[in-house]
Formats: C-alpha cells, structure tokens, sequence
C-alpha cells in the first residue's frame, strides 16, 4: 500500500532534482521510524515495567547496587532527557550488557548475526529461483492445472504454521529419512574447527579449503532454509504470477507473437523483463521479512542466530539482549524495506 | 412469503424500501460469492470453525483439562479419533475447545483494530493538511515495523499471557486498516452525496460516521479476512513460544509446543493441532480472496 500511494505521488519532473527529493525523502522517513521503533523499545523497556531498575538487578540485589543502577539508567532525570540518553547510546552502539552473557549486547548479537543472515539469505535464494519460475509458469498456463497448483502451494505456503512444518519436517527428513543432518548448524566433531572470518558458516568453510565441513554444514543448512524458504517461495511465486499477468494482456505482447517470435523469448525477453524491477521490491520486502521470521525457525533448527538469541535471552528475563536484537532486526527490516522501495523508483522508468 | 417471491422481492429492479435495497445488496454480492468455488471452500471451513466453538460441550467427552495418566499418549484410534497427549488428555476435544480461543483471538483483535485503523485512517482521509502527514507517519512507522519481533517484545514487558499476546499483535496489526480507510476517505471526500450533506449542516462528525465511514467498511472487511490467517499464525507462535496463551489452556500454538517432546515416537501429539492450524488460517485465506474479487474485483489477481 506504501508502494501504491507514492507510485501515484511521484509524478514527472525534471531527473535529477525529483530523483534528489526522492531520496531525501526516504532518508527522512527512514530517521523517523528509527526514531519511532527506538521510542517503542525505550517504552517497553524503561516506563512499562513498574520498576525497571528491579528488572535489571533482579530482586536479589542489595541496595547499593540498585542505586547504583538507578543513577546508570538516569532515572532521576525526567523521561525525555532519558530518551534523549538512551537515543545517544544507541547511535554509539552501545546496545547495553546482557545478563545472561555478561557481554555487551551489541558484541552478542554481532556473533549471533551472521546465522541469521545466512539462513535467511539461502531462504530468500531458494524462493527467488523457485517461486520464479512456478510464478511464470502459472501465469502462461493461467486458468489451467499449473495454474492451480501453484496456487495450492503458495496457499499452503501462506497459511501453515513455521514451527510446525519445520518440525513435521524434522520427523520426515531427518529421523525417518535420514536424508538431512540434524538441528544446529554443525556435527558435534566438527565445531569451531574454522576460524568464523565472516561468520557465515558455508563461505567460511570453503574459503577455509575444510569441503568436509561445508557439505556438513549445508546438510544441516539445508532443511532450515527450505522451510523459512517455504513463505518466501509462496509470496514470490504469487506476486510473479499476478504481475506476468498484467504483461501478458498487454499489447506489445500480441505484436511480438504476431511477429512471429519464439514464445519463450515473448515470456522471457520481453514480458519478464519488464516484471524484473517490481520484482526487486517484492524480495527485497521478502527478504526483510525473513529476518524477522527466522525467530520460530530458529527455535525448532536450534540456530544459533539472532532470533534464538531474542528467544532465549526472553526466558532469561534479559531484557537489554531482548530489546537490543529487536532494535537490529528492526532497523534491518526498515533499511531492507526502504531500500528495495528507492531502488524500484530509481530504477524504473515508468516510476521515474 | 415463498421462496420464488422473496427471490423477486431481492432481485427487483426498482427497490421500493432502504431495508429492500440493502438486502439487495447483499443477495447480489452473495450470488458473485456463491460462485467462486474456492471461496466457498473457506466459508464452509469457518462456519464449521464457528459451530464447533459454538457446539464445544455437547461434541467433546472431556472438559479437555483432566489429566488421565491410565490413557497417555494413545495413537489415533476408534477411542481417540486424534488420540491422546502426554497427560492422557483427547487432542481432538482440546482442539475443539482450543477453537474457541482461536475466535476470542480474532475476535479481540478485530475489535481493537478495526476501530483504531478506521477512525485514524477516515480523520486523515477527510481532513487532510497536516492532520493527515502527522496520523500517516504515525501510521507509516508502524507498517515498518516488524511484527513478530515487536510483538514478542512487548509480550517479554507486559509478562506472558493470551490477553497481552492479544494486546502486542493488536498494537502491531492496525496500522494497513488506517492505510485502507484514508484511502477510501480520499475518493469520497469529494463526493456530491458528502457535499450535500454538509450543505444540510452535518457536522464533520457526523459526515465521517454515517456517510464515510459505512463505505470503507467493505474494503477494511476484506482487508481483516486476509489478515486473519497472519494474526492466527502471530498468535499461534506466540503460544508456541511459551508467551501467549498458558497450560493448561488448549491453545493450539501451545498444544504443538507441550507436544514437542514426543514429535519422534507419538507424532500425532504436536501434529494434529498444527492441522488445526493450516485449516483454519487456510480458511481465512480463501474466504478473503473470495470477498476480494466480489467486492473488489479490480484488485483481484
């Protein structure tokens, strides 16, 4: 909806200034939502706890401490000025310390983010060089079986639950198939082997030469990704479908079959490449939300990434790490989102 | 009046009556709906879904909460159609009555949503100038926002719970019906019919509640039958997770997670609420494609 209304608002102009506007624009919108995502976490976390000293020290700690962390917090301040502190020490990364690791929270979640970066990405993959071509081909064979299968599976991809289809995939692909590795990201034997460069795991490996422990860590990569891949791969195959859909019945379609040219390359050449750029959001928006729902896969896969570390720190009552990772997904998902929206208005043409 | 009559009485060209024309409306958006298979599908699985919560104590054997240790873990049989849990407890009659927390769910979240979406969404619409920028960035930040993350967080603050599960996907899941219902706003703002009326001396008030408000109701309709799904799939990770709904209450998202345990050798203990599930978010879906292309079928892919 977002796109819709400011597709209609970005009318023509001169190139360059409008294309200015447009970015700062974004840039604007962008600091506001940070501003409202951090005014959100600064409510969860200091004014709606009734003592939100007390959920930081527990209720175990002596007074000294307690005072101590009051002064920290600057709750004798009043509540703008604490905001205003709190905004300060997150632009300077400062995410506050875990309880549950005793480390700060952004060091935490810089270990942590890599998993969740590398599921999400292979997921997003999977959906893009499936969902695709599935969507295309709905489209071609519109009305037909093709047509209805697709839909059934991008139905199906909509409404299952995460966490139960990771889980039924468990029990098939891995304890009765055996064709999988098991939950984590590695074999026991093989852990911190590899010197974790980036962090992700599979480039890790290869760049590394260890080929053992990169087929070991995509048998256990594999099934993780296909299921957060599931929705990726229903949401993209449905968009696809309904955007060729409005290439096909336009008119420059017929002239190029009236010409004479090649039916794939009517679909491929000319109607794909004009559905290319929506595309762009389209993942882009899918990609953004993968991050955020790779918290319930990640639970059932016992991925290590930045959605078990919310999970757990949760449980753990810890909640600056709770606080601290929804802030970073939260501005992932934000930057993803705005970022894929100015792309598409500068790339295409007709937006332009 | 016979069932022939009452057909004329519907399908007239000339309603002779407000109630008359309404029902008209209505019977004729029915017989677009009727004819979409599919739609029909979901409308079947959640008037079934309605019924069951309804029928609860007189369809199920147990009240679904008594542990009985003698049955645990029974496979799917003639004596437990699912079979049982861990506490010897029938799956199909907590899912039966898990069903009815599925409703209060929606139910509430609808009821905090849709109001909320409408009046921000229509005062922005219709007012616009600085009102509007002012509510549509309020709104806009909120569409940004993640909402599984966001609502866990909030849920971690208020302490687990189906009421703050309810209040944290509420508080995440408003914002596209404000988007919806300004959009509405805008192309009737300038209507003859809103002129006219104003013109009479309707106050603003007025106007939005009786001429505005009535007509972004179909569109927000369809909007919260397609969210549906996502607020059940919301709540039902939440109850996984361990933060909405508490044991021993029968929430499906719950069930699957208790059942865990004994997704290896008992698989059908976190299986079958998980069905549950799928069916009825898959329900909510078709329903909502269905209204779609009826009220909307511009829309429609």
């Amino acid at each position: 909806m977002v796109r819709a209304s400011s597709l209609k608002a970005a009318g023509s102009g001169l190139a360059l200034p409008s294309r200015l506007v447009k970015i700062s624009g974004v840039i604007a919108s962008l600091i506001m939502t940070f501003v409202g995502l951090t005014a959100i976490t600064f409510t969860i976390g200091r004014v709606m706890p009734a003592d939100p000293v007390l959920a930081i020290v527990g209720d175990r700690a002596s007074q000294e401490v307690y005072d101590q962390v009051f002064l920290q917090l600057g709750l004798d301040k009043p509540i703008y000025i604490q905001y205003l502190k709190y905004l300060g020490q997150l632009l300077q990364g400062d995410l506050g310390t875990s309880i549950m690791t005793a480390q700060p929270v952004a060091e935490d979640i810089l270990r942590f983010f890599p998993a969740t970066l590398e599921l999400a990405t292979v997921a997003t993959l999977l959906g893009v060089f499936v969902g695709i071509p599935m969507g295309v081909f709905a489209a071609v064979k519109q009305g037909r079986w093709p047509d209805h299968v697709v839909r059934i599976i991008s139905l199906i991809g909509y409404s299952a639950p995460i966490f139960w289809l990771g889980m039924i995939a468990l029990l098939i692909f891995y304890a009765n198939l055996g064709w999988v590795a098991g939950p984590g990201r590695l074999d026991v034997f093989y852990d911190s082997i590899v010197e974790p460069v980036s962090g992700i795991l599979i480039l890790d490996a290869a760049m590394a030469g260890e080929w053992e422990i990169f087929h070991n860590a995509i048998a256990h990569l594999i099934l993780p990704a296909s299921i957060l891949g599931t929705f990726a791969l229903a949401y993209i195959a449905r968009m696809t479908r309904s955007f060729m859909l409005d290439q096909l019945s336009q008119e420059y379609v017929l002239t190029a079959r009236v010409k004479g040219i090649p039916e794939w390359r009517v679909i491929w050449g000319h109607a794909f490449r004009n559905v290319l750029v929506q595309l762009i959001t389209i993942i882009g928006l899918t990609y953004a939300s993968l991050l955020e729902g790779s918290v319930l896969t990640e639970t059932i896969f016992s991925w290590p990434g930045i959605g078990l570390y919310i999970t757990n720190s949760l449980f753990n009552n810890d909640m600056n790490a709770v606080l601290g990772g929804t802030i970073v997904v939260g501005v992932c998902f934000v930057g993803i989102n705005m970022l894929s929206d100015l792309l598409y208005k500068l790339v295409d043409p007709r937006v332009r | 009046m016979s069932v022939l009559a009452l057909r004329g009485w519907l399908l007239a060209e000339v309603p002779h009556s407000k109630t008359q024309a309404r029902c008209q409306r209505v019977f004729i958006s029915w017989l677009a709906f009727k004819r979409n298979p599919v739609a029909m599908i979901g409308l079947l699985i959640i008037t079934s879904l309605i019924a069951v919560a309804l029928l609860a104590p007189w369809i199920t054997a147990s009240d679904a909460l008594e542990p009985d240790l003698a049955n645990r873990l029974q496979p799917p049989g003639r004596e437990h159609w699912f079979g049982t849990d861990g506490l010897g407890r029938d799956i199909l009659d907590r899912i039966i009555w898990g069903s009815r927390i599925t409703l209060y769910i929606v139910g509430l979240v609808s009821i905090i949503v849709v109001p909320i979406g409408l009046v921000i969404g229509i005062v922005a619409g219709y007012i616009g100038g600085w009102v509007d920028t002012v509510l549509m960035r309020l709104t806009d930040i909120f569409l940004a926002f993640p909402r599984l993350i966001l609502a866990m967080a909030l849920v971690a603050a208020l302490g687990p719970g189906l009421e703050n599960a309810v209040l944290a996907i509420a508080l995440t899941t408003w914002s596209p019906f404000a988007r919806i219902a300004r959009a509405e706003a805008l192309t009737i703002r300038n209507s003859d019919f809103i002129l006219a009326a104003r013109m009479q001396g309707v106050s603003t008030a007025g106007i939005l509640r009786r001429h505005v408000a009535p007509l972004c109701m179909s569109s927000v309709i369809v909007r919260l039958t397609l969210d549906m799904a996502g607020i059940i799939l919301t709540a039902a990770g939440l109850g996984f997770l361990g933060l909405g709904a508490q044991p021993p209450t029968p929430e499906w998202g719950a069930m699957i997670s208790l059942g865990r345990q004994y997704l290896i050798d008992q698989w059908w203990v976190p299986t079958m609420p998980g069905i549950a599930i799928l069916v009825v978010s898959l329900g909510f879906n078709l329903l909502g494609d269905g209204l779609r292309d009826v009220f909307d079928p511009k829309s429609g892919s």
